[in-house]
Formats: C-alpha cells, sequence, structure tokens
C-alpha cells in the first residue's frame, strides 16, 4: 500500500490508445459524460416545467408522458432530476476546487519548506480530520442557516487537508530527486520549483485524487440535502427529492427509486473514472490492479 | 516503545485540545442568544437578564471556555438549554441507542467485507473476483440513507418484519429487549453495507500486495496447504492497511448516524445533535460534539498503537 505517489509521464499517443483498452476509465468518462451533457441540456430543456405545480396530477406512475412518474405536487421527476443535477455537480465541484485551492498550497508550501511550518500543518490536518465531513457541515449551518452555498463551505473545508497531504507526500518525495537538485543549483528559489517542477509533477496525482473527491462531494451534497441542510427548496436537488419520497414510501416507492439511482450513477461513474484514470496515470500499478 | 507512546498520546490530547477551541468558538460567535431563545421573544428585559446570569452568559468568552473545558475535565457537559436534564446524562440515554448501532454495523460489516476481499484476492483476474469487485464499486457508491430507504420499502412496508422507523427503548423481558433490537437491525445493516464495499476493496488490494511477497512463496514452497498460506500468513500481513481504513471509516460511521438515525428516527445521538442544532441547545451541541471528536482521535490513537505492535518497524519511524 506504501506506493511512492509520483507518476512517471508516459507519451501523449501511448495515452490515448491505452485509454481505449482501459474497462473502467472507458465506462467512467461515458457515464460521467452522460450525466455532465444531462446538466448541460437541463439549461435549455427539461420535459416539463418543474415550476408549474399540477396537483391533479401527483405521484403518477410510471408512464409515456411522465417516465419516471410525477411527486406528491405533479411535477416531472425526468425534469426534477435533470434540474437537480446541476445543484449536485456545482456544489461538488466548488467544494473540490476550495479544497484544492487552498490544500495544494498549503502541502506543496510545507513540503518546500519542512520543520515547524511542516509540522504545524500535518497537526491542522489532524485536528480538521477529526471532524467527519457532515459534523463541520452541521457546524456550518447552524452559524450561517442551511443552503447550498453553505454546503459547499462544509464540504470543502474537509477536503483542505486530503489535498494538502496528498500534495505534501506527492512533493516530499519529489524534493530529493535530481533534477530538483538541479533547478536549485541554478539559483531558483523555492516557490519557482514549485510552480515550475513540483506541481507539474503531482498534477496527475491530484487529478485521480480530485475525481475521488468529486465523488465523496456528489454523496455527501445528497446527504446534506436529505437532511434538510443543503439546496433549499423551490431549488430542486436529489438529496431532497429522496427525503420527500420517504413518508410516501408505502403509496409510491417509485418516488425514492430515481433520486437515489441518479445519485449511484453518478457516483459509480466518478468512481470508474479515477479508479481508470489512476492505472492510466500510473505505470507501475498496471499489471498489480 | 514508551517513548512511541508517551508522543502519540501528547499529540492526541493536542489534537483534542485544539478541536475544543474550534467547537467552542465557532459555536459562541452564533448569532442568538441561547437565554432569548429559553424565553421567547415577549420575554422582558428583567428576566432576560436574570437568566442570562444564572446560565452564565453574561462572563467573558474566554472565561466561559475555561469553565466548559474545566467541566468537561470532570464529565460534566452542563445543562442542556431545552431538555430538562443535563447533558451528560442526555449522552447517556442516546448512547443506549448508537453505540449498539455502531458496534453492531461495524461487526457486520467487517463480517462481510474481509473473506468477500480475501476471496477475491485469491481468485484475482478470474471471473469470480471481476463480479465481487464490480458489486463492491456498486456498494461504495450507493448512498447509505438511500439503501435504508429500500430496506424500509423491501422489509419494513412490503414483508412487514421489522418496523420501518422508531425505537421501544431497552426494557426488562427478553421479549422487550428483542423488540428495540429488530429495530436496530435495518439501521445496521444500511450503514454496514456501503462500508463493507469500501472494506472489502482495501482488504483485496491489501492481500494482492501481500501475495506476491516471498514469504508467501516459501510458504507455498514448503507444502503449506493453500488455506493455511492465505488466510494464516497473506491475511495476517494484510490487516495493517484494513486496520487504517477501519480506523477512518469509525469516523464515518458516525457520521453516518446521524443521517441513518433521522431516516429511522432513533432516538441516538445523531438525532440528538441535529435536534439540538435546530433548536440552537448550543451546550448539548458541543457536549456532542466533542465526545465524537474525542471518540475519533481515540480510535485512530488506537490504531496507531495496534500498528506499532503488529509492525515494531512503525515504532522508530518519525
Amino acid at each position: 500500500m506504501s506506493l511512492d505517489p509520483v507518476f512517471v509521464p508516459t507519451p501523449k499517443r501511448n495515452f490515448f490508445l491505452r485509454a481505449l483498452h482501459n474497462r473502467s476509465f472507458l465506462i467512467g468518462l461515458i457515464v460521467t459524460g452522460s450525466i455532465a451533457l444531462m446538466a448541460l441540456v437541463s439549461f435549455f430543456w427539461v420535459p416539463y416545467d418543474i415550476t408549474r405545480l399540477e396537483v391533479a396530477n401527483r405521484m403518477q406512475g410510471i408512464s409515456l408522458s411522465h417516465p419516471f412518474g410525477t411527486d406528491h405536487m405533479g411535477r416531472d421527476i425526468l425534469s426534477m432530476i435533470m434540474v437537480g443535477s446541476r445543484n449536485s455537480i456545482a456544489v461538488a465541484i466548488v467544494a473540490v476546487g476550495l479544497g484544492m485551492g487552498l490544500g495544494v498550497p498549503l502541502g506543496t508550501w510545507a513540503a518546500a519548506r519542512g520543520g515547524l511550518p511542516d509540522d504545524l500543518l500535518m497537526r491542522f490536518n489532524d485536528v480538521i480530520f477529526a471532524f467527519p465531513a457532515l459534523i463541520s457541515a452541521l457546524m456550518i449551518t447552524a452559524i450561517f442557516g442551511p443552503g447550498a452555498v453553505n454546503a459547499i463551505i462544509a464540504i470543502g473545508i474537509f477536503n483542505v487537508p486530503v489535498f494538502a497531504r496528498i500534495a505534501r507526500a506527492g512533493a516530499l518525495a519529489l524534493w530529493p530527486r535530481e533534477f530538483i537538485l538541479a533547478a536549485r543549483a541554478c539559483g531558483k528559489g523555492r516557490l519557482v520549483i514549485t510552480i515550475e517542477h513540483i506541481l507539474p509533477n503531482i498534477a496527475s496525482l491530484l487529478l485521480v485524487q480530485g475525481t475521488i473527491q468529486f465523488a465523496l462531494g456528489i454523496l455527501a451534497e445528497a446527504g446534506l440535502s436529505y437532511l434538510g441542510l443543503g439546496a433549499q427548496p423551490p431549488m430542486p436537488s436529489w438529496g431532497r427529492m429522496l427525503f420527500d419520497a420517504q413518508t410516501r414510501i408505502a403509496l409510491a416507492p417509485h418516488l425514492a427509486l430515481f433520486p437515489g439511482l441518479a445519485i449511484a450513477i453518478t457516483v459509480l461513474g466518478l468512481n470508474l473514472l479515477g479508479d481508470g484514470l489512476r492505472d492510466l496515470l500510473d505505470p507501475r500499478l498496471r499489471h498489480t490492479r | 516503545m514508551i517513548a512511541f507512546l508517551a508522543k502519540r498520546l501528547a499529540v492526541g490530547f493536542a489534537t483534542l485540545l485544539a478541536s475544543s477551541v474550534i467547537v467552542f468558538f465557532v459555536l459562541e460567535v452564533l448569532p442568538g442568544d441561547p437565554a432569548r431563545i429559553m424565553l421567547g421573544m415577549n420575554a422582558s428585559p428583567e428576566t432576560l437578564a436574570a437568566l442570562r446570569l444564572e446560565m452564565g452568559l453574561d462572563r467573558p468568552i474566554p472565561i466561559r471556555y475555561l469553565d466548559w473545558i474545566m467541566g468537561l475535565a470532570i464529565g460534566d457537559f452542563g445543562r442542556s438549554y431545552t431538555y430538562s436534564s443535563t447533558v451528560m446524562d442526555l449522552i447517556l440515554e442516546r448512547l443506549g441507542v448508537s453505540l449498539p448501532l455502531a458496534v453492531i454495523a461495524l461487526t457486520l460489516s467487517t463480517l462481510i467485507a474481509i473473506p468477500v476481499g480475501v476471496f477475491a484476492a485469491a481468485r484475482r483476474g478470474r471471473a469470480a473476483d471481476t463480479i465481487t469487485m464490480g458489486a463492491a464499486q456498486v456498494g461504495v457508491a450507493i448512498p447509505n440513507f438511500w439503501f435504508a430507504l429500500l430496506l424500509i420499502y423491501v422489509f419494513a412496508v412490503g414483508l412487514r418484519l421489522v418496523p420501518a422507523g422508531g425505537f421501544p427503548g431497552w426494557g426488562e423481558t427478553l421479549a422487550d429487549n428483542w423488540q428495540a433490537l429488530k429495530a436496530l437491525i435495518l439501521p445496521a445493516v444500511a450503514l454496514a453495507l456501503p462500508q463493507a464495499a469500501i472494506l472489502a476493496r482495501v482488504t483485496r488490494s491489501a492481500m494482492v500486495d501481500v501475495m506476491g511477497e516471498d514469504y508467501i512463496r516459501t510458504a507455498r514452497a514448503k507444502g503449506m496447504p493453500h488455506r493455511t498460506v492465505l488466510w494464516r500468513h497473506a491475511l495476517r500481513n494484510a490487516l495493517i492497511p484494513v486496520l487504517t481504513i477501519m480506523g477512518l471509516q469509525f469516523a464515518f460511521l458516525l457520521a453516518g448516524t446521524i443521517i441513518i438515525e433521522n431516516v429511522f428516527y432513533l432516538p441516538g445521538l445523531g438525532r440528538l445533535i441535529f435536534q439540538a442544532i435546530i433548536q440552537r441547545d448550543l451546550i448539548v451541541v458541543e457536549g456532542v460534539l466533542m465526545l465524537l471528536v474525542a471518540t475519533i482521535i481515540l480510535i485512530n490513537l488506537a490504531v496507531d498503537i495496534c500498528y506499532a505492535l503488529i509492525d515494531p518497524r512503525l515504532r522508530l519511524s518519525r
């Protein structure tokens, strides 16, 4: 398990050839791409207007006109899921971006400096790690109240130590290497070396972790909105749809089926993509997995 | 070993102290005066001031922090603003639900994950491996509260084998306790399955790593039965990464109980903290948070110590 996290760059042409033969990567790419496409399409077109309530049509089953049925207010579930995907994706992307944006500079800085700043940062990480994402989210919503932005902050804060650790470990393994020594001998400073040499070499590592954290972010966002702490109605979100479905599960189980499937498929796609990327980007792992 | 232990204990204690500062100060800057919330909007300024004095809210925040942290050290968590009991009593009462739930879930996920992981590793690259790991990949992606809803639909609404939610409480007779246990079955399964999927994947990859080692070949070469090699030699060495993930998972399990207890309306710690946040019962939120954080730190410490016991090399590094 103690793998040297530094990746050896591979030629580009070879990469695309291998990508075509990597099942995880291909399936993951297709699934994630479809979900992203669905979110994009929802900006221009959805089967039904989700702001119009038609109580006469409430809780309809699966039919040709409503392929996933309608909810307790007569809204089309397929349209709700399409619009809800924007919320899931936006929250997860911004949260991962926040984690990377703060975590990577912190981690690479700690690796470059070493000594006391490094120790302090790692201890600080331990403290943040002691608060699971959901618990920090509860604290943040206790202060600012529920909402999509606060969900982003909560999930983002939990991502900071994740990326700080990965970036630090990757950078630490690179610092003693010859090409870094050569750069230092040229008189380049720590910051310049980090930007020019360290970051490009840990980029693939961060990309893989980013994909995995993206999947976790989608799950965390769904959990928060289920508890009523994420996106607020009338903005549709997958977690909230499941909450609404729960009290009606005996009458209309399909209400709980499709939003949950949407979450599971998205997370599965991202995880497969992450696994595939790892196989593709780290040649040493290719034969052991 | 003693130096290692002392260092780890000191780090764990410092982490706990830092967490307590974060918990207290973050929650104390929260808008909304607990005294006003308790009395309602129409309270006269005099009664408000009197209650603030009684609750000690008139003192500066650092003093209140010291007071709170000294209380925690001797097990005095303060008195709830909304329930008419001490935070300690509330926690103890709710632990009667959350602790069995977490223990059952962790046991269940370990019992599923380790055999599945070992099985898949033993058949690496064959159909059985692909199928079990594919199932694990799906299991990781399923949100536990959705899985809980599906379980409710099948086993509570459809088959009527177990209740869909609520908790009758532990009782005197065996029948009472059976009813209470029955109410925990679905929540425990819902918590355990996604965790089991993660653990099975870790177990498999750790086993695959170990199976390539020389001592495994030696054990095979001297004619040891395949099963003994697998379970005695390989699994024992593969347990280190498995243990790490189990430690990390316990934190997720605790957080997971917050959602799962809300799905099943179980009166556990997760539901307590959730309701306390909504009712702005700060002292309860702080107490439960500290308990959760302390548990997580303690578990990680235990995992570190287990490592050092299993692998002496780790005592010397760092």
